[in-house]
């Protein structure tokens, strides 16, 4: 075996290997949020490390978004390394100006003389009955702005990997961790380290149809594909990754082969980010397709409380094979 | 021609009208038309082909009388001895 | 059609305004009629039309300023655009070469005093893809590319993708039945005027079953497309064989073998000359109208051995004798079955003749070949109870049908012409 040996990790403990990684490695790096330190985070993730590295480092802040947010960009600012955990992507509404109006413009209207540093780590999407205030996808809203940069791990090697490039860029980057995959386990070289955070990546390769999705949802489409392949149908399953600014080429090239696409997003399909690749897709490869780009997404409502209503409306794999059927003619 | 030599040339203008036959396969005594699926134009190049390998007139009344691979060889067998005697 | 532009009233106009129409859509207007008022902003002058038609749409309202040269209103000509009279001002631009604007690129150039003669009706290959908006095709972008690489005319290709799209798939599906039908063909003969223009890159040699599986593909597709588009009428007619079959054995027998007539080619004659006195049944239906062929291309439907089928063209039947007829039938199926067509017979018939009696059956409801708007059916020739002058005989009867299109004939015209047909057969020596 060249290969480091494999450990079998969970996501949470993926993305708290990777905080603790940045710890030791950087002394200007600190985690900041609600509940982090003597609970250990609301999903966990944090949990030992206070311990571990203390409360200068391991800072509990109170309930106040816009505080502690605009807490870590000034940290940022100062010379800091923070990483600033926001419990989901709801409540980071409550941040909205510090993020948008001070950590993605400072840059610009200081002249290049700030650097924002920051790496805000949230939580995202539904699934665990956690009803309409705690479960939506907003990625779609954060993925307009400039200035941004949105990641979205959704396999353990991303969740390992994104936070060391994320932090080591100089522009305030926005990690969504879905809530459904904390528990998500598999195996990771012991010593697995950073990934690119620049390029989408085929997750599994198809030559009829791309199925683009990202974080929750690319399970749907993998589970998708595998249905579909009993009929026959090669599908290339498409992880974004990187939400801001987007890897069209990525996409493109692989509608190039495939002809066709559905996106499978579980943000609302009014203005999403399914809407912007959808767009992407006709601008970049309209002559290449053979069906009209589909989109699988959240039903339009608040993310309801009970569990068959919810799983009613978050994108289901059955809906992603319908959806192909259709636009293969594969539907009889 | 002998009556050998005159079966090759009855298979010869059917495989020229039908390269997909194989003559092996032929069954010597059932319809031609209906075996390998001759129509009236078939027939017809048939007719002129075997007409112009062995000179031998085949008047349309006579047609029926070649429906069989077996019957096609007698009657220009016959055919053929008529010519000679006349 | 002919166009009727914005006129230059004078070397320095480049626009004018349109500020009165005289005539209406549906209105036929001759030579010289004033059709409308036109503002060159000195003076307001009446219009006339240099051209004897229908107006057919006016293009521009009222109180509109456009250059010199713009299509103010179009003009169905009676002889479709038949040579314009001899010196005839044409209502164009004549005045305005040093015009300075960029205009007059758009404006046709004078007609000259006679006028090439109008081009030939188009063949069916080289017409307009899409018939008119209200009969669009659904075809992918990526589908339409390989129609354009491939040469497909994507108006024989059913779609299988959603709602009916034609996808990628169905174009290269209809591409490979056509290469494996015809390109063989065509490649002998040289370039072809079909689809097997632009053959895909030298298909491997089809296996019988899988060219057989082609052909059924394209077949599919075009009878699909015939059944979705074409309101086909039908309708039949019993014909008395005797005298055409008493005729033919007694010219047979004085014939050797290799120039005997059969029974074909006496239909085939009499459907020639039926077609010729009946333009309704011979062309194509093309962009929501129907376009009269020039010549009598009979497309002869032959079945092939291994299955499916395809109907070359008897070129200019019309004018053929029965001895042509036949010689050419003969030369077709012996090429159709051996695969040695050319490209020019598969594309051109005007109209379809399908013999189906060879095997028994009496009578063939066919499907129309879009483009064209009949098709022309025989059942067997058999004996069969004749009622005539108050007695009941058996004699050779032949059922004769018609599949027409009914955006281009009536049921009317289709009895014209199958009784013709009839006619045609009773009086074989005339044929």
């Amino acid at each position: 075996m060249s290969a480091s040996a494999m450990v079998t990790v969970t996501y949470r403990e993926a993305i708290r290997a990777a905080i603790r990684e940045a710890l030791v490695a950087d002394e200007r790096v600190f985690l900041m949020g609600e509940d982090v330190g003597a609970y250990g985070g609301c999903f966990g993730v944090s949990k030992g490390l206070l311990d571990e590295f203390g409360p200068e480092r391991i800072r509990d802040a109170p309930l106040s978004e816009s505080a502690f947010v605009g807490a870590g960009i000034g940290a940022a600012m100062g010379g800091m390394r923070p990483i600033v955990e926001v419990m989901t992507v709801n409540f980071c509404l409550l941040a909205l100006d510090q993020i948008i109006d001070n950590a993605a413009t400072i840059t610009h209207m200081s002249g290049g003389q700030f650097a924002i540093p920051l790496v805000i780590r949230m939580t995202t999407g539904a699934g665990r009955q956690v009803a309409a205030q705690h479960s939506h996808s907003l990625e779609g809203w954060l993925a307009h702005i400039p200035g941004l940069k949105l990641l979205a791990p959704a396999t353990l090697k991303d969740a390992r990997g994104m936070l060391a490039p994320a932090l080591a860029d100089p522009n305030p980057v926005l990690i969504f961790e879905h809530g459904s995959l904390y528990n998500m386990e598999g195996e990771l070289p012991a010593d697995a380290g950073g990934c690119d955070i620049e390029r989408a990546a085929i997750r599994r390769p198809g030559t009829h149809v791309t199925l683009v999705a990202y974080g929750g949802t690319l399970a749907t489409a993998l589970v998708a594909a595998e249905e579909l392949a009993a009929d026959g149908i090669e599908a290339e399953v498409l992880d974004l990754r990187v939400l801001r600014p987007l890897d069209d080429s990525a996409v493109i090239e692989s509608v190039t082969r495939t002809h066709r696409a559905v996106i499978v997003d579980e943000g609302w399909r009014s203005g999403s980010l399914a809407a912007e690749v959808s767009a992407r897709i006709m601008e970049q490869a309209f002559y290449e397709l053979d069906a009209p780009v589909a989109r699988v997404c959240s039903a339009e409502v608040p993310m309801p409380y009970p569990h068959h209503l919810e799983q009613a409306a978050l994108p289901q794999a059955g809906t992603v094979v319908a959806e192909v059927r259709r636009m293969t003619g594969a539907d009889g | 021609m002998n009556e050998q030599e005159l079966h090759d040339v009855v298979i010869e203008a059917l495989t020229d009208v039908a390269p997909d036959i194989d003559p092996a396969r032929i069954d010597p005594g059932a319809d031609l038309g209906e075996q390998l699926a001759i129509d009236s134009m078939d027939f017809l190049n048939i007719v002129v082909a075997v007409h112009e390998r062995t000179g031998i007139e085949i008047p349309e009344r006579d047609y029926p009388k070649l429906s069989t691979l077996d019957d096609a060889v007698a009657y220009l067998l016959a055919a053929q001895q008529r010519g000679a005697d006349a | 059609m002919a166009d009727f532009l914005m006129p230059s009233l004078g070397a320095d106009m480049e626009f004018g305004t349109l500020l009165e129409w005289r005539v209406e859509p549906g209105d036929a207007v001759n030579r010289g009629d004033i059709v409308a008022v036109v503002d060159t902003s000195k003076a307001e002058i009446e219009v006339e039309i240099f051209e004897n038609g229908v107006i057919d749409e006016l293009r521009v309202p009222e109180g509109t300023r456009v250059p010199v040269g713009t299509v103010l209103a179009t003009l169905r000509t009676g002889a479709d655009d038949g040579p314009a009279p001899p010196g005839a001002p044409a209502m164009t631009v004549a005045t305005t070469p040093d015009a300075p604007t960029g205009t007059v690129a758009t404006a046709p150039s004078p007609k000259p005093a006679a006028m090439p003669p109008p081009p030939p009706p188009p063949p069916p290959v080289t017409l307009p893809q899409f018939a008119s908006e209200e009969h669009r095709l659904r075809v992918s972008p990526v589908a339409r590319r390989a129609a354009e690489q491939l040469g497909v005319d994507l108006t024989a290709v059913a779609g299988s993708g959603p709602d009916g799209a034609i996808t990628k798939g169905d174009v290269e599906r209809a591409a490979a039945a056509i290469a494996r039908t015809i390109a063989p063909a065509a490649a002998a003969a040289g370039p072809a005027p079909t689809a097997a223009q632009a053959p895909p890159p030298t298909p491997p040699p089809a296996a019988p079953e899988e060219r057989a599986g082609a052909m059924r593909l394209a077949i599919g597709a075009l009878m699909a497309r015939s059944k979705r588009e074409i309101p086909h009428y039908y309708l039949q007619t019993q014909i008395d064989m005797s005298s055409a079959l008493a005729w033919l054995e007694e010219e047979n027998l004085r014939r050797s073998v290799s120039d005997r007539l059969l029974p074909a080619a006496l239909l085939l004659s009499a459907v020639a000359g039926a077609v010729a006195a009946t333009p309704a049944m011979n062309g194509f239906w093309v962009d929501g109208a129907f376009h009269p062929a020039d010549g009598v291309h009979l497309g002869v439907a032959i079945s092939l051995r291994g299955g499916g089928l395809i109907a070359p063209a008897l070129h200019d039947a019309d004018h053929k004798s029965l001895d042509e007829l036949m010689a050419g039938l003969r030369d077709l199926v012996m090429r159709a079955r051996t695969g040695r067509l050319r490209g020019s017979e598969m594309s051109d018939p005007t109209i379809t003749v399908t013999n189906l009696g060879e095997r028994g059956v009496d009578l063939v409801h066919g499907v129309i070949y879009p483009p064209q708007v009949a098709l022309v059916g025989f059942g067997g020739i058999g004996e069969r109870p004749w009622a005539a002058d108050g007695m009941i005989g058996a004699r050779p009867v032949v059922i004769a049908t018609l599949a027409a299109d009914h955006r281009a004939s009536d049921g009317l015209a289709g009895s014209r012409f199958l009784t013709l047909i009839d006619h045609r057969l009773r009086k074989p020596e005339e044929l």
